[in-house]
């Protein structure tokens, strides 16, 4: 469930992305790579788990299930967090200069 | 239990190579010193900074959030020695095992799509440059 969470997240912040560009300034692929990496290393995990002779997600244990749903909301409020401080750093509209300029004068 | 540091240890390898090429594209005229690409893409392709920093990206953030699961898990911890299957002596060449198997595995399919990507993208940013040129050249 973890896996298929951050696919819908990666998915859904890659048509965003799309949708607006040209416009860059919100760096929204940096989000949706952040996203579709964690989803290419959960298959690599879940490919383990089946040749382990685990399945590859897990549907047959209900609370197991619901854990790792919300294990996969965590993960997508994790990776929008940190998104979120990549943009206060790096500041891409050049917004926050200006307010700490502003409070100095 | 700790295959996300292999992917971790690739990332501070290609952000090392990343800082080397940008002195070397800097040094060609390839990009200023803000990283902004200063010849054009579509006759050049995109730069190495720039899709570097596209495998960064991916690293670090696959990393990020697989130690949240791991953390998650009881795997990591916050104090000495983080991996808890350190604490156990049986249990860390399973750990190391699970790294050489499951970790590299997770490191070189990340590499591979970024490759293939950067291919694509090149290819797509060089046919639209050449689809906008005969679209030109026809209407004059």
């Amino acid at each position: 469930m973890t896996l298929i969470v951050t696919l819908l997240a990666a998915v859904i912040t890659t048509i965003v992305w799309y949708t607006k560009l040209p416009d860059n300034t919100y760096r929204i692929g940096v989000l949706a790579l952040t996203y579709w990496a964690a989803a290419l290393m959960w298959c690599v995990d879940g490919i383990a788990c089946l040749i382990g002779g685990e399945p590859f997600v897990e549907i047959a244990d209900t609370m197991a299930m619901l854990d790792d749903f919300i294990l996969g909301l965590v993960v997508v409020v994790v990776g929008l967090t940190a998104w979120a401080l990549y943009l206060l750093l790096k500041d891409p509209r050049n917004v926050m200069a200006k307010v700490f300029a502003d409070r100095r004068s | 239990m700790a295959c996300f540091l292999v992917s971790g240890a690739e990332g501070i390898v290609v952000g090392a190579v990343r800082h080397a090429v940008k002195k070397s594209e800097i040094a060609k005229g390839v990009i200023d010193e803000e990283g902004n690409q200063l010849v054009d893409a579509s006759t050049h392709g995109i730069c190495w900074y720039r899709k570097l920093g596209w495998l960064l990206n991916m690293l670090w953030g696959g990393v990020l959030l697989l130690a949240i699961e791991h953390i998650w898990h009881g795997e990591v911890v916050l104090w000495p020695p983080f991996l808890t299957a350190m604490q156990t002596p049986d249990e860390i060449p399973v750990m190391l095992h699970e790294m050489a198997t499951v970790g590299v595995s997770m490191a070189v399919l990340v590499t591979a799509v970024w490759v293939a990507a950067t291919l694509v993208v090149d290819h797509v940013v060089k046919r639209s440059a050449r689809y906008t040129q005969n679209t030109t050249t026809e209407g004059a």
